[in-house]
């Protein structure tokens, strides 16, 4: 029997016209014959959950960053006992992780005990450590928002001279920027200072559970943990505040459908016209900042929308939610009855353990829930408010290289990775400060010119789902909880990567219950228009801040993600069945399929293909 | 003064020794207002009455039989069940089901008495084992099996277990048919699975066999509606008894009734260590939880 594997990195050519990309990334992101060894004894998954659509040269820092932080708190700093984090490379354009184990027996229980003490201090302190942890992120967030790019000056302002600064502005743009990716790095360090652990608590509940109910589901754990009132739904939340609110104005009228698209300007002139107009406008400016840094994806790329940036998104949502207040409908999220569910469930549960059991569960249980809302919570502070200052300022760096003459369209920067990146704007700086022609700016111009060619190549082509040798059977926690890196998925990835079989998706029940409907298939977010009610979503990963989208569709299928993936825990909350995790749903369902999915069992039945297409599973709904 | 019948839902009859175990069982679902068939119980002592008399019913003891049959019926005759409780059966240490005798469609006083003789004189005795009789109205039960509220399986106290076919649970409990199975989630109510049999025969009366035909065979003989009205009622009989339940039942022209209820002995006496040692603390229980071993239960990673 041929040995059980994917493909090597080495041995699968980009697609055409993606030839050359691996030099646009930093040299130990990229697959390289000096460590093929290595590379393809380990199993390397893509991480579409985070880079759906691959990832930018200098995007590529936001990878690093992430997996730094991943695995620097969980090998140096709390010592994990069998889990030294993830190990990073880019493909393709797209970013692979491997977890890195440990397996020796007797090196596991030395860092057992190292974990002992060093986590045992964390959750001994969880609520101020938290705290404090607010307090250091949005100190870093702050200083990002400090960082600026202004134009070069012919001279510098008089008081460099009369402050005696001895230092140019010209400078401060280089030492922005080195600011700028700094604290990138060290938010990133942060995110994972307390994920883990999270992950960790809820782990331990997880398989508590398990045994004391062998056949419990895990979305019934998860909601004997789950926070009703978390800072994750506070943007959603905002937005039916401001439906109703205009509804009870009399202003709900004046989210016209095209124009919202469109326009969204004049909807917020025409309200600015009336006394009713002026107070709602109000109230959306209190609401926009913070809660409108919010991504309408995931935040990963330079490319994507917030809220604040694209109020479209906002305002489709907010109309959406008046036309269902019009309608009667209650849209308010029943926090009184999910509240009282929980509770009843967690009652149930612990009325059927023995005494020895029900002790252990009280203790694992509150432990959980001390440390879940962590988990919930820290991307509103990491992936929205960090990485959309980070966006804005790097946007605001391309606009500062077009004023100085070097790059021709704003977006340009985005195809350099960090290391050109700066030693470009020492380029320029360099030039500015004696007056001659920045020396790159012709080469620079090609080559950008040359990669955005590679980079539509690569995005054109869906990721291969994993590369490498599999372990016998996933056993690393980290990878099966937040990835949905199951031997059973695997499993049928392998069988999958033989290209028989093109009909079958089936991945993790995310979200009870039973949908049947047409698919649409969304592989960017700027495609939720789209989607129509009672569609079956098929996409890469959903993101939390797709809310008023959800409320529309029947069922979610995706590529990528577990139990406690974002689009399993948002779908739990919408009441929508959500398949995840299924590695091919993308691939291998087109827009226009009849499909049906349990969101129980994890699996998805396509009751009829669409006409079958030219394009390469998009064909619009028959 | 020896009382030789008693109704179902006398007090005395939750007392084994009075009434055997089965009738216990019955009485306390009957005393918790739970829907049995109406009946009487021929008491322990009436069988030490026999047993004292060489082996003939003494005339009070008959008298008292008849009397409690005709009483049952209004002054008609109608068909009974006539079952053995002795007082060493349905204790929490075995289940014993099948040792005992079960007679269907017993119809008039003197057949009655003749089954309860029977009960008495029957083989499956142990010497010293006080044996009462429960006498019942028929169920024309439509469909009928048994619940256990564990699983039986995975011991899963969280999950009900319904098995049921056509007709009396007789094909059921004896194993001749391939019931219908339903897992129910004891703690949301919900049918979780449904899995049909073969139901190749069904006993409409007494213990006549018929074969089912056609559609009936493969399709589903309880609605999810009626599986969850059970199994709510499965609850309720674990709650009152404390402890994992084995319940037979049937659906009849009233509606589901509960025709006798065990303590489940497998999972209920098996010991159940929680995942982590105690006293480690739950900094060594995380510890645990996140490191990866071949033998590790991990989130994901079951179905």
């Amino acid at each position: 029997m041929a040995e059980r594997r994917f493909p090597s990195f080495h041995e699968i050519a980009p697609p055409p016209g993606g030839e050359g990309w691996a030099a646009m990334y930093p040299y130990y992101l990229v697959p390289d014959a000096e460590t093929r060894q290595p590379e393809d004894g380990r199993l390397w998954f893509a991480d579409t959950m985070h880079w759906s659509r691959g990832c930018y040269p200098l995007g590529s820092v936001v990878a690093e960053a992430a997996y730094l932080g991943a695995g620097q708190n969980s090998t140096r700093i709390f010592a994990l006992p069998s889990s030294l984090g993830l190990d990073l490379r880019v493909q393709h354009g797209y970013v692979y992780i491997a977890p890195v184990p440990v397996t020796d027996p007797d090196e596991i229980a030395r860092r057992a005990e190292h974990f002992q003490t060093r986590a045992g201090y964390y959750y001994q302190h969880w609520d101020e450590l938290y705290d404090r942890w607010k307090a250091k992120v949005g100190a870093v967030v702050d200083d990002m928002r400090q960082v600026s790019f202004p134009p070069l000056p012919e001279l510098e302002p008089m008081e460099v001279v009369t402050e005696a600064r001895g230092r140019s502005t010209g400078w401060d743009v280089i030492a922005a920027y080195r600011r700028l990716i700094d604290d990138l790095f060290l938010v990133w360090q942060h995110h994972f200072e307390f994920l883990n652990l999270g992950y960790g608590g809820y782990i331990a509940f997880f398989q508590f559970c398990k045994q004391a109910f062998p056949e419990i589901g895990e979305q019934r754990i998860a909601r004997m943990v789950a926070g009703i009132d978390v800072l994750a739904f506070r943007p959603d939340d905002e937005l039916r505040d401001l439906a109703a609110l205009a509804v009870e104005l009399g202003v709900d009228r004046g989210f016209d459908e095209a124009l919202v698209a469109d326009a969204p300007q004049k909807v917020f002139d025409a309200l600015g016209g009336t006394e009713e107009g002026r107070r709602w406008l109000a109230a959306y400016d209190a609401a926009k900042d913070p809660w409108f840094h919010y991504f309408a994806e995931y935040g990963f790329g330079h490319d994507q929308d917030t809220w604040i940036g694209n109020p479209a998104i906002p305002l489709a949502g907010i109309a959406g939610y008046a036309e269902r207040l019009r309608a009667g409908q209650d849209i308010r999220r029943p926090v009184a009855r999910l509240r009282a569910e929980r509770d009843e469930i967690v009652a149930e549960h612990r009325a059927l353990l023995t005494p020895d059991e029900a002790a252990q569960f009280d203790e694992l249980l509150a432990l959980a829930r001390r440390v879940f809302p962590y988990i919930e919570e820290h991307n509103i502070h990491v992936e929205h408010w960090a990485h959309a200052v980070l966006w804005r300022k790097l946007w605001e760096l391309g606009d500062f290289l077009v004023a100085a003459g070097f790059a021709r369209e704003r977006d340009d920067l985005f195809f350099l990775n960090r290391f050109e990146l700066e030693a470009v704007l020492h380029d320029v700086v360099q030039s500015w400060a004696i007056g001659v022609p920045p020396r790159g700016a012709g080469r620079w111009a090609a080559e950008v010119g040359r990669r955005r060619g590679i980079v539509a190549a690569l995005r054109a082509a869906p990721p291969q789902p994993a590369y490498g040798l599999p372990p016998d059977e996933v056993t690393d926690p980290f990878a099966i909880m937040n990835y949905g890196i199951t031997t059973e998925r695997v499993e049928a990835w392998l069988g999958g990567t033989g290209g028989g079989d093109d009909a079958a998706v089936s991945g993790i029940g995310g979200s009870p219950g039973v949908a049947q409907g047409t698919v649409r298939l969304l592989r960017d977010e700027r495609e939720l228009g789209d989607v129509r009610p009672g569609e079956i979503l098929v996409c890469p990963i959903t993101a939390p801040s797709w809310g008023p989208a959800l409320s529309t569709v029947a069922g979610v299928i995706t590529d990528i993600g577990g139990m406690m993936s974002h689009a399993a825990i948002v779908c739990r909350e919408y009441g929508l069945p959500a398949v995840v995790g299924t590695g091919f749903a993308t691939v291998r369902l087109r827009t226009g399929d009849e499909v049906r999915l349990d969101g129980t069992t994890g699996e998805v039945t396509v009751l009829r293909a669409a006409v079958p297409g030219p394009g390469a599973g998009s064909a619009p709904a028959a | 003064m020896t009382v030789f019948t008693r109704a179902l839902d006398d007090p005395a009859c939750a007392d084994p020794a009075e009434a055997g175990g089965k009738a216990a069982g019955l009485a306390g679902l009957a005393r918790a207002g739970l829907p049995v068939s109406a009946g009487f119980v021929v008491t322990v002592p009436a069988h030490r009455a026999f047993v004292a008399a060489r082996g003939t019913v003494p005339a009070a003891v008959a008298d008292a039989v008849r009397q409690s049959y005709e009483r049952l019926g209004g002054g008609k005759d109608v068909a009974v069940a006539v079952r053995s409780s002795g007082t060493t059966e349905d204790g929490t240490t075995a289940s014993l089901a099948g040792r005992f005798d079960t007679w269907l469609d017993v119809t008039g006083a003197e057949a009655v008495l003749d089954h309860v003789r029977r009960c008495w004189t029957g083989t499956a005795r142990s010497p010293g084992t006080g044996m009462g009789v429960v006498v019942q109205r028929m169920v024309r039960a439509r469909a009928a099996g048994v619940m256990f509220t564990v699983s039986p399986v995975t011991g899963d106290r969280s999950r009900i277990v319904v098995e049921a076919g056509w007709g009396l649970g007789l094909a059921v409990v004896g194993g001749e048919i391939t019931p219908d199975r339903w897992t129910v989630d004891k703690v949301g109510l919900t049918v979780v699975e449904r899995v049909a049999g073969d139901k190749r025969i069904e006993y409409r009366r007494g213990h006549l066999a018929v074969a089912v035909t056609g559609a009936r065979r493969e399709r589903l003989c309880l609605s999810d509606d009626e599986v969850l009205e059970l199994a709510a009622l499965g609850k309720r009989v674990e709650r009152e008894e404390g402890r994992a339940q084995d319940v037979e039942f049937a659906f009849g022209d009233d509606g589901l009734v509960l025709l006798q209820r065990r303590p489940e002995t497998v999972w209920s006496n098996r010991a159940r260590p929680p995942r982590f040692a105690a006293g480690q603390g739950v900094t060594a229980w995380i510890g645990a939880a996140v490191t990866a071993g071949p033998t590790q239960q991990s989130p994901g990673g079951l179905t």
